[in-house]
């Protein structure tokens, strides 16, 4: 089936005028993603502004045969939303942007799929309770999106992740029809637990439309503290040594040399730059006394283990400080070169130190530069490649070198992305983490809900 | 076309080459999307292709051909208060504004004017003479079509010009401008030992004389010495946001030549707008100056100053923080873009209010949001330019001021407008005015 007037017409009586795009330049800008992929046109944007809308949508979109992309902000790491080839249409919901309800007595909170996290973080701090998800992406990342990927953060390791969160959810199938699961209570074993399912499902199976959000009440107090260290194996065992005696820091970072130096030029911050790696450890809870030991044990670990220079903040400016490094890691890299490309291969935690002088002979092998950064704490690390994606020769480099270090995740019992996700970048790796046979019922699945293979049909699972 | 062989002038393989020479800056963009979360047109309308992501998208397929409408790609990018919201937020550093002051440039050349935008840039700005007239002119005839909208605000409505202006609540014109009020002005330095050449800026010159008037007043005050040579033309802003470098260029050149006819330690103006311009975009074109206008413009750089930036970073006037009566006023600073965000001025214009008793400063939420003026921006996009607006409007609402103050005369002219249509009861100055309020007169 082809877009022509007559359907556009349609889109447009569901919708409005303003809420249809389907200029040239106007499609174009819905291409691509934050991935480093080759982007696609789509044939027709469409910006449902109510659930019923969104509902209507879906179901023509489906009655037409046309393959389709739920797209958010747009701010994924790995293609998800990248549309479709052919004459695809994207469905857009960022104007579906309401915080229906924050309840306090029951704690949870139902919104919208556009809601931006940061906004909806705000909200519920505003109302003395606590979301803790912070996706890198957060001031712009939609709170659909952080479903539909299971977003992260820096905060996984003690508070879990988006799918630690969701209670319930309202989607839309391909017909267009409404399905809900879950519920606003703590309990709940109605039916099947679909919920569980759409978490990281990247749009390949409906169509969300309301998310229930558990809260839970905020710290009172927190501590954070830098490590600096001359063997990056010191540093594993410290993240391994504060687990170890029960400590669940809210954020353990890791930050290794190349990345210190890079953020050094561009912050002059006085950071340690002949350092091998630091580590960034925040804890918090909910009284004074207690964070105080907590962070009193963990410096003495670091002790132990080895840390050749700690620094413990006084106060809120020097927590501040402290986190420089961190928020400028990103920033810092990507300044370096043209291009960055943004990886996201996830180990145990003890594998860290393997992994990361793994990604440094890898760097070597074919000649990037590549630093690493990210959650100690769960194992998940950022590899950042340095590059310039004009180069054909080098970016095919980077291409080799981004499937090695899959292969090196893999072979270290880890997986291909802790949090960025599937998308198109890494549909293909699929098999090799699983096997046949887990693809194969992943496909029957889709199948079931997705009968014409429409929804996203390029991503998760190929 | 092979790489080789020089393009047609006017074709459109000459704009891809063209654009082709920002193709280092286009690239640095990582397409994180992280502009969504501070840009005002794409807060207001939700379009990709409105943020700075998109834009650089749309400049990056016309470069490389691979989308041949520059039409499309225009309308687009212009839709951009070039408030460098995104800039300074950018993770990795984008030169955005440099992109888009280029892009609109080579845009323009390719697409052309227009009449009303020719004439305006080109023939009444470069000449002051005749822009003084027009202003004058329509200073005496403007009684009979102005209508009192919000006397506290001092707006006005002009239902018969509204194929013009439109429904725009608008502060009336002043009998006569500044600059032909007082004609050339060089005042020797007093007790300062500084000499400041003044850059009264169209807006504070023409429409907002007194603003002018209570710069002149605190320099005097300060014994500060004063030049304003008196063909001095507009600083050029309107003529580059348009994409008309030829014009932006022939008025900096006008206004380099008269600023030589004296030496000066700094050079001051009341006008955000017109310092953020001298000092960011004077020098984007330093190729097309010749070498005593490259020096000077290099010269220009360094000593360009707000004037709240003059007063308490150069002249290091000491603003001590003040206890507020008990009547002090309520009063809310809203931070231009221009301001804040190019020239990093913030906690200047502060300091001086804080250290009136006559007023109590409150901050509003989101202080530094644009409030979506943009200079022409409003006049080709009123719609979102008061969208934008709306937002403003509703933070400063929330903290129940008296009045709101702001450090540059656009965004004057917007929240003027904005409180106006609102019926708001909340009166809208510039810092200087409200400091230049406590002083004592002099002889003028």
């Amino acid at each position: 089936m082809s877009i022509n007037q007559t359907l556009i017409n349609e889109y447009i009586n569901i919708t409005s005028p303003s809420q249809v795009l389907t200029e040239e330049a106007d499609r174009l800008s819905y291409s691509y993603d934050a991935a480093v992929l080759t982007p696609r046109i789509p044939a027709l944007v469409v910006a449902p502004a109510t659930e019923e809308q969104l509902g209507q949508v879906v179901k023509l979109t489906y009655e037409n045969s046309l393959p389709l992309t739920v797209r958010g902000s747009g701010s994924n790491l790995s293609g998800a939303v990248i549309p479709e080839p052919g004459d695809s249409v994207v469905i857009l919901t960022n104007r579906l942007n309401k915080i229906l309800e924050i309840n306090e007595e029951d704690l949870y909170a139902v919104v919208e799929p556009g809601v931006i996290t940061s906004q909806f973080a705000e909200a519920v701090t505003a109302r003395g309770l606590f979301y803790p998800p912070d996706p890198g992406s957060q001031t712009v990342s939609t709170l659909g999106g952080n479903v539909a990927l299971n977003a992260g953060g820096l905060r996984g390791l003690k508070y879990g992740v988006t799918k630690d969160y969701l209670m319930g959810l309202e989607f839309f199938d391909y017909n267009g029809n409404l399905v809900k699961t879950g519920s606003r209570t703590v309990k709940c074993v109605t039916g099947y637990n679909i919920g569980a399912m759409m978490i990281s499902s990247e749009g390949t199976l409906g169509v969300f439309s309301k998310i229930i959000f558990k809260l839970v009440p905020p710290p009172k107090a927190s501590q954070a503290m830098m490590a600096v260290y001359d063997d990056i194996n010191k540093a594993s065992e410290t993240v391994a040594a504060i687990i170890a005696n029960h400590i669940l820091p809210c954020t353990l970072e890791f930050l290794d040399q190349k990345c210190l130096i890079h953020v050094e030029a561009h912050t002059k911050a006085g950071l340690p730059t002949e350092a091998q790696a630091i580590l960034l450890i925040e804890v918090d809870g909910g009284h004074q006394a207690g964070v105080d030991e907590d962070a009193q044990k963990v410096k003495d670990i670091c002790v132990k283990v080895g840390a050749k220079d700690i620094r413990v903040a006084k106060d809120a400016a020097e927590k501040f400080k402290i986190w420089e490094a961190r928020r400028n890691a990103l920033p810092a890299l990507a300044r370096a070169k043209a291009t960055t490309v943004l990886e996201d291969a996830t180990v145990p935690r003890s594998k860290v130190p393997a992994m990361v002088s793994e990604v440094n002979r890898i760097a070597d092998k074919y000649k990037l530069d590549i630093g690493t950064f990210g959650h100690a704490g769960d194992g998940n690390l950022h590899p950042t490649i340095l590059c310039d994606r004009r180069d054909k020769e080098e970016f095919r480099r980077v291409e080799e070198a981004v499937d090695e270090i899959f292969d090196v995740a893999l072979r270290l019992q880890g997986t291909l992305s802790g949090e960025h996700g599937i998308g198109q970048a890494k549909a293909k790796w699929m098999v090799k983490e699983t096997n046949q046979a887990t693809v194969d019922f992943s496909k029957r699945l889709r199948q079931a809900l997705d009968p014409k293979y429409l929804f996203n049909a390029s991503k998760k699972i190929i | 076309m092979s790489e080789n062989v020089a393009p047609q002038p006017g074709s459109f393989q000459e704009l891809a080459q063209l654009l082709m020479s920002l193709d280092n800056l286009l690239v640095s963009c990582m397409r994180c999307g992280l502009c969504q979360a501070v840009c005002p047109v794409y807060g207001s309308t939700f379009r990709e292709a409105d943020v700075t992501r998109g834009k650089i998208a749309l400049l990056e397929n016309l470069a490389h051909e691979t989308i041949k409408d520059p039409k499309s790609v225009n309308d687009r990018l212009n839709r951009c208060l070039l408030c460098g919201s995104c800039e300074v937020n950018c993770p990795s550093g984008v030169n955005i504004l440099e992109i888009f002051i280029k892009a609109r440039s080579f845009v323009a050349g390719y697409l052309g004017l227009g009449l009303v935008k020719r004439l305006i840039f080109r023939h009444l700005l470069p000449h002051p003479r005749l822009f003084n007239l027009a202003t004058r002119i329509s200073g005496f005839f403007q009684k009979p079509f102005l209508k009192v909208a919000n006397p506290l605000v001092g707006t006005h409505r002009a239902p018969i010009l509204k194929m013009f202006l439109g429904d725009r609540h608008i502060p009336s014109l002043p009998k006569a401008s500044f600059s032909s009020k007082r004609g050339a002005l060089n005042i020797p330095a007093g007790s300062s030992g500084i000499k400041v050449a003044l850059f009264p800026g169209c807006v504070p010159d023409k429409l907002f004389a007194n603003l002018s008037e209570a710069t002149l007043k605190i320099l005097r005050y300060h014994g500060v010495g004063i030049f304003m040579p008196e063909n001095l033309v507009c600083c050029g802003i309107p003529s580059l946001a348009s994409g008309d470098s030829q014009g932006f260029l022939g008025l900096t050149s006008q206004n380099l030549k008269a600023l030589s006819k004296q030496p000066f330690d700094y050079l001051v103006t009341p006008c955000a707008t017109c310092a953020a311009n001298i000092k960011d975009n004077w020098p984007r074109f330093l190729d097309k100056y010749g070498e005593e206008e490259k020096k000077a413009v290099a010269a220009l750089v360094s000593k360009t100053m707000d004037i709240t930036q003059f007063l308490v970073s150069a002249l290091k006037v000491e603003f001590k923080p003040a206890e507020p009566k008990n009547d002090a006023k309520k009063v809310t600073f809203h931070d231009s873009c221009h301001l804040k965000k190019s020239l990093g001025v913030a906690a200047q214009p502060r300091a001086i209010i804080q250290s009136l008793p006559d007023y109590r400063l409150v901050e509003m939420p989101e202080a530094d949001r644009c409030c979506g003026n943009g200079g022409s921006f409003t006049l080709f996009h009123y719609d979102i330019s008061k969208d934008i607006g709306q937002r403003k409007r509703n933070n400063i609402v929330s903290v129940k001021p008296d009045l709101v103050v702001t450090g540059c005369p656009a965004c004057l002219m917007q929240l003027m407008d904005l409180l106006s249509q609102n019926n708001d009861q909340i009166a809208v100055k510039h810092v200087v005015e409200i400091y230049a309020d406590t002083l004592p007169d002099q002889a003028a």
